[in-house]
This record gives structure tokens, C-alpha cells and sequence, in this order.
């Protein structure tokens, strides 16, 4: 079977549903909704009028030779999600599940965030359909995207610091799904990677394989053939399953994850699941996972809030198992140095979460040599990461210290 | 091995049913919890839950949550979630049931986690973020070890997930009173009635209703229907504020609505 035609709740080993019973009629809801609205034409036609008329779909490719440089003279291509509208690849997913919500008739969204770009994305289609929306969000994160914070209340969401556990992405999902087992009956979870319990890793899947759909055929436009490897970030997975999927069956192009090394993968302070983790369940699925002897989470980090999570989507742990996709983790100052080279070689700001792509792109390029070609998912823009890179860099007059 | 299911039909003969009370292990300490449970029972709890605690509950409301979180910071392992099955068991004849979440047990191993269990005295497992679907291993170990093992329904689980909770469970089925996590609340769930309702004709023996009880007049109100009664985040808000005599009060205040009318 092609590996594109895998569905869940199982991939391999990995998926499923562990979550209390209380949920399971909503799954269900959800998953029947899911599967109608994929058999009618007028959802799929809806979903890509929006994305033409709103995010700004298809978004480009761009190659950047001046970056490229310093990657041993290969070919890089950057897939320019970082240009939709509200800055990143999140809202691909969000406007499928709001469509879904209005299909089965609620009225309330609720969502997690970590960096805040699902959080803004889903306030965002929340305000578009006319949706109540309530975002939990670690308390840590909302300090260190206080930004997104405020935009999120611009378009009229709740933001809901969330104080328990790390107080940061894994503590804004337990929250979220209190609140979900709590509401379920006005209330759907727009769920923001493809992680947790089924229908959404493979929902979420779908809803972003329209990135690496555009993007392999502007890759054949512009070079005449595929990539040698496909880059991305990975912290629950979504954007780099959204690139991945349109390679998973070309078998000579080798997908490459990016987890967030953090402090490096030797000390305890990294969120690199794969790189490090073992297989246990965690919001609702059977996946890698940082874990301690017992079983408990043990709390990741990373200097981007959107990696900064000690799990990952079970179909990505499933294609580690299989050996079709790599997981190499890139740590904060890696990926930092990244950060900046983009900005001042081809003057494109990435967000810190899809400058470990870069990173990793660097190092693949001088590993691969001149005649490859590397397609970089750029999942996001920097502008919601300025505080932290003027701190990194010391780069507003008086706050270097 | 003592025997949930009989304990609870005993408690449905002689009194209007049965009162289980949960705390969790390691909460303030290990040694208070032990005490705890076992001033539970000295004051009329007739079936312990013993919770683990864990990283991420995603069932649990605050007051549960808070107490967990300080047990994970006294430094709780798994091991002493066994060391106080057994130690409770040595103490007194109530059954005592472990609620766990899941991965703790997988990572543990789930056949070891059976067997160490039943060593310990143990009746069987209450599995929060189990349902019967995933439950494969759980369903073979406890076949083999003897243990119950609890699965939780829901006001919106359909008749077909009914039957199967009722199929799968042994000692009693969990009825979630309301939609929603641990926590007391001032009125219990009307859903609660209807669902105890459908389990029984789905021929379940037994069926406890847990979330939001916290007086002994709403336990005296969920034994008109159920067989049992769950207390949690009240026992252990008494136990957080005013220590091992506050909780056992509590316990038997609560056992009052276990009188028959």
C-alpha cells in the first residue's frame, strides 16, 4: 500500500484513542463529520476558495542562493507558508476544522497554542464564521508571545493562561481537553497538530498536505525534478506531515524532521522527541514521548514555543519506525544562527520554530554536496519572535546589559 | 483476594448501597496517605480508589490536580503505589482499587503492573483514559491475575459503548455523573440517573456514579439509583485543609447517606 493512503486511528504501533469515555462521542462526531465532508465536493471546493480568497493560497516557492552559500553550494527552496495570512501554516488547518465545526453545528471553539500561531490562527477563523473561542495557552508562553497574545484578544478570543504542570503547550492541551470534556456539547476542539487522538492526526494531515502538494509541483516547474530532501521543523509534527505527505512514495527523496535540541540533546533541557524519547501515550495517542522511568512527562524546552513539546504525531513516529523519514535534533543556538543568516542573506525573517529547518538544511546541504536540491518548509514568520531574537542578538540599544 | 463486586452487593443488602472514597497515594506524604485511607475505612468508606498520581490528568480538576502535583514533587514513584496497597490492605478488609492513568502502566509494563499489583493486595484498576477499545493488554492481564478492572461511562456514551463498558468491567461500571472532570459540584447530574438507567439494562451488577459528589445528602440522592457512590476532590480538599482527622470526619459524614430510607 502507498504510504499516502495510510488512515488512522493506527499508524503501525502508533495512534489511537486513549482518552476518557466522556470524549469518545465527540471523536466519533467528529471523525463521521470528517469522513462526509471528504466525500463532498462543496466541502473541498469551500476549503480551496478559502484558501485562494483568504489565506492567500498557493503560497510560493522562493530559492535562496545567497543562503545556500553557506550550505555547501546546494540548491535550497524555501516553501513560503510563512506569507499566509496570519503568518504561518497553521491556518491551512484551522479553516478546514472551522468549516467541520460549522458542519455539525456548534457554536463554541476552543484551541491550544504554544507559540500562539495556532492560538491567533483559530481566533482568527473564529472570527471569520462567527465563533465563540476560548485559547489556552501556557502561562510561560503567553510571557514569551505576549504579541500573540494581544492579537488573539484583537480578534476576539479568550486567552486562558494556563498555570498547571510546565505551564507551557503539553499543560494548555490537558486544559483545553478539560474544557472539551466539560463542553463537548456545544463545543468543538480545534486541535492544532497531528497529534493526539484519532480523527486528528489524520484530519490535520489532510488539511496541511496541501503544502507539500504545491510544493513538489513548483519544485518540478522551477528544477525539472524533485527534491533530494525535504526539511522541516517538528514539534507536534503539523507542518512537516503537510510537506512531507506529497513525497511519502517518491521513494528517492529523503524527508528530514528537525526536533529542537534545546541546550543540545545530552543535557535535559531539549524537546527532541524522536531523537530521545520512547514509545508511550500522551493527549490521546500512542507516540514517542520524554518520559521518566514511571511513565510521567518530563517537561521539554526549547527556545521556540511552538517545538516546545515533549510529544509528537503518531504518523511521524511511525515513518521514524519505518525508516522513510530522519529525526535529527538542532539545537536553540543552531537554529538562532539560522534565524539571522535568512534574514541577512536573502532578507526573509523565519519564525525560531521553522529556522531549525534552516539549520538542518545547512548541515544537510554540505552533507549532500552541490548537485542537491533541498525543499525547506518555512512554516512560519519571525515577527512574532522579535523580543527573544533582540535579546539573543542584543540588538535594541539598552537592553544589552 | 477481596472482592469489589461482593463487597458492594453486601453493602446493597445490609445498608442503600456502597461508599467508595478516593485519595491519592504520596498526598501530603506517603505515611499521611496510608493513614488517610485507612482512617477512609475506619469511618465507613467501604471501597478505597487509590490514585496515582500522574504528569498530566487530564480527568482531574483542580483539587486533585494540586494534590498530585505535590505528591510528584515529594518525589512519588510507581513502587510506592504498590508499598501502599499493601500497606492499607495489611490494615484493614475494605478493597482497594488503584486509579491509574494509562501510560504509567504501559511504561511499567502491563502484565508486571498486574502481577505486582495483585501482590500487593489489590482488587484491580480504575483506568480514567482507558476505554475498553485500547484495553487489549489490560483485558488479558487481569483475565489472568483475577483483578477488576473498572471502565467509566459516560451520559453520552451510545448504547453500543454501553454495552461494551458493561461487558468489559469487572466489580462495577463508573458512571460519570456529568460531562466533565473531577471536582465537587453543587447539584449531581440528573444525566447521572439515566445512565445508571441504561447500564442496568445493559445488565451491569453494579454501577458507581463518581464526579461531583461531596455531602452525604447527594450520596444518600445517587443511592436511590446506583449501587455505589464516589467521593474524591471532596476527601482530598479535607485531607489538604485540615489533615487525617478532617478526612476520616468527612468519611463519616458522607457514610450517613449510605442509611437506608
Amino acid at each position: 500500500m502507498a504510504l499516502r493512503a495510510q488512515t488512522g486511528p493506527y499508524f503501525g504501533e502508533f495512534g489511537g484513542r486513549f482518552v476518557p469515555e466522556s470524549l469518545v462521542a465527540a471523536l466519533d462526531e467528529l471523525s463521521e463529520a470528517y469522513t462526509l465532508a471528504k466525500l463532498d465536493p462543496a466541502f473541498g471546493e469551500e476549503l480551496a476558495e478559502l484558501g485562494r480568497s483568504y489565506t492567500g493560497r498557493p503560497s510560493i516557492i522562493t530559492e535562496v542562493p545567497r543562503f545556500a552559500e553557506h550550505a555547501g553550494g546546494a540548491r535550497i527552496i524555501l516553501k513560503r507558508e510563512d506569507l499566509n495570512h496570519t503568518g504561518s501554516h497553521k491556518i491551512n488547518n484551522v479553516l478546514g476544522q472551522a468549516l467541520l465545526t460549522r458542519r455539525i453545528g456548534k457554536k463554541r471553539v476552543i484551541a491550544e497554542t504554544g507559540a500562539g500561531q495556532h492560538g491567533v490562527a483559530t481566533a482568527t477563523a473564529a472570527a471569520l464564521f462567527g465563533l465563540e473561542c476560548t485559547i489556552y495557552m501556557g502561562e510561560v508562553d503567553t510571557e514569551r508571545q505576549a504579541l500573540n497574545v494581544a492579537r488573539m484578544r484583537l480578534l476576539g478570543a479568550e486567552v486562558i493562561p494556563v498555570k498547571t504542570g510546565s505551564r507551557t503547550l503539553k499543560d494548555a492541551i490537558n486544559d483545553a481537553m478539560r474544557d472539551w470534556v466539560t463542553n463537548v456539547e456545544t463545543t468543538n476542539y480545534i486541535f492544532g497538530t497531528v497529534a493526539g487522538p484519532h480523527p486528528f492526526p489524520e484530519m490535520v494531515r489532510d488539511f496541511q498536505a496541501i503544502v507539500g502538494e504545491e510544493a513538489r509541483q513548483q519544485v518540478i516547474d522551477l528544477t525539472g525534478g524533485l527534491p533530494t530532501a525535504v526539511a522541516a521543523c517538528v514539534g507536534g509534527g503539523s507542518n512537516a506531515i503537510g510537506i512531507f505527505h506529497a513525497f511519502l512514495d517518491d521513494a528517492d527523496v529523503a524527508l528530514y524532521g528537525f526536533e529542537a535540541g534545546g541546550d543540545g540533546v545530552d543535557t535535559p533541557r531539549h524537546a527532541a522527541t524522536i531523537s530521545k524519547g520512547r514509545p508511550g501515550v500522551l493527549h490521546g495517542a500512542r507516540s514517542y514521548l520524554l518520559q521518566d522511568e514511571d511513565g510521567q512527562t518530563i517537561e521539554s524546552h526549547s527556545i521556540s514555543a511552538g517545538l516546545d513539546y515533549p510529544g509528537v504525531g503518531p504518523e511521524h513516529s511511525w515513518l521514524a519506525a519505518l525508516g522513510r523519514a530522519t529525526y535529527l535534533p538542532i539545537t536553540d543556538d543552531a537554529a538562532m544562527q539560522a534565524l539571522r543568516l535568512l534574514s541577512r542573506t536573502e532578507g526573509i525573517i523565519p519564525a525560531i520554530e521553522s529556522a531549525h529547518a534552516l539549520a538542518g538544511a545547512l548541515d544537510l546541504g554540505r552533507e549532500l554536496g552541490r548537485d542537491a536540491t533541498i525543499l525547506v518548509n518555512l512554516s512560519g514568520r519571525g515577527d512574532k519572535d522579535m523580543e527573544t531574537a533582540a535579546r539573543y542578538f542584543e540588538l535594541l540599544d539598552g537592553s544589552a546589559e | 483476594m477481596r472482592n469489589v463486586g461482593a463487597v458492594i452487593r453486601r453493602r446493597n443488602e445490609e445498608a442503600a448501597g456502597a461508599l467508595i472514597g478516593y485519595l491519592p497515594v504520596g498526598f501530603p506524604t506517603l505515611d499521611e496517605s496510608v493513614e488517610a485511607a485507612v482512617a477512609l475505612v475506619e469511618n465507613g468508606v467501604d471501597v478505597l480508589e487509590l490514585g496515582l498520581p500522574y504528569s498530566d490528568p487530564v480527568m482531574d480538576g483542580t483539587v486533585i490536580q494540586a494534590a498530585t502535583v505535590q505528591a510528584l514533587a515529594n518525589g512519588f514513584r510507581l513502587a510506592h503505589g504498590f508499598e501502599a496497597v499493601r500497606r492499607v490492605t495489611e490494615r484493614v478488609d475494605a478493597p482497594v482499587l488503584v486509579m491509574t492513568y494509562w501510560n504509567p502502566v504501559v511504561q511499567y509494563g502491563v502484565d508486571r503492573f498486574a502481577d505486582d499489583l495483585a501482590a500487593a493486595g489489590g482488587a484491580g484498576l480504575i483506568t480514567p483514559d482507558l476505554i475498553p477499545d485500547e484495553a487489549g493488554d489490560w483485558l488479558a492481564a487481569s483475565e489472568r491475575t483475577g483483578l477488576d478492572r473498572v471502565f467509566l461511562a459516560a451520559p453520552s456514551s451510545t448504547d453500543a459503548r454501553i454495552r461494551q463498558a458493561v461487558e468489559a468491567s469487572r466489580g462495577f461500571v463508573y458512571a460519570v455523573s456529568t460531562m466533565g472532570i473531577t471536582g465537587a459540584r453543587t447539584d449531581v447530574d440528573q444525566a447521572a440517573r439515566g445512565l445508571v438507567g441504561r447500564l442496568r439494562e445493559a445488565g451491569a451488577e453494579a454501577s458507581c456514579v463518581g464526579l461531583g459528589i461531596s455531602t452525604a445528602e447527594q450520596v444518600a440522592e445517587v443511592l436511590e439509583y446506583a449501587e455505589g457512590a464516589i467521593v474524591g476532590s471532596a476527601l482530598v480538599k479535607a485531607l489538604a485543609d485540615g489533615g487525617i482527622e478532617a478526612a476520616g470526619a468527612l468519611a463519616a459524614e458522607l457514610a450517613r447517606g449510605t442509611a437506608r430510607k
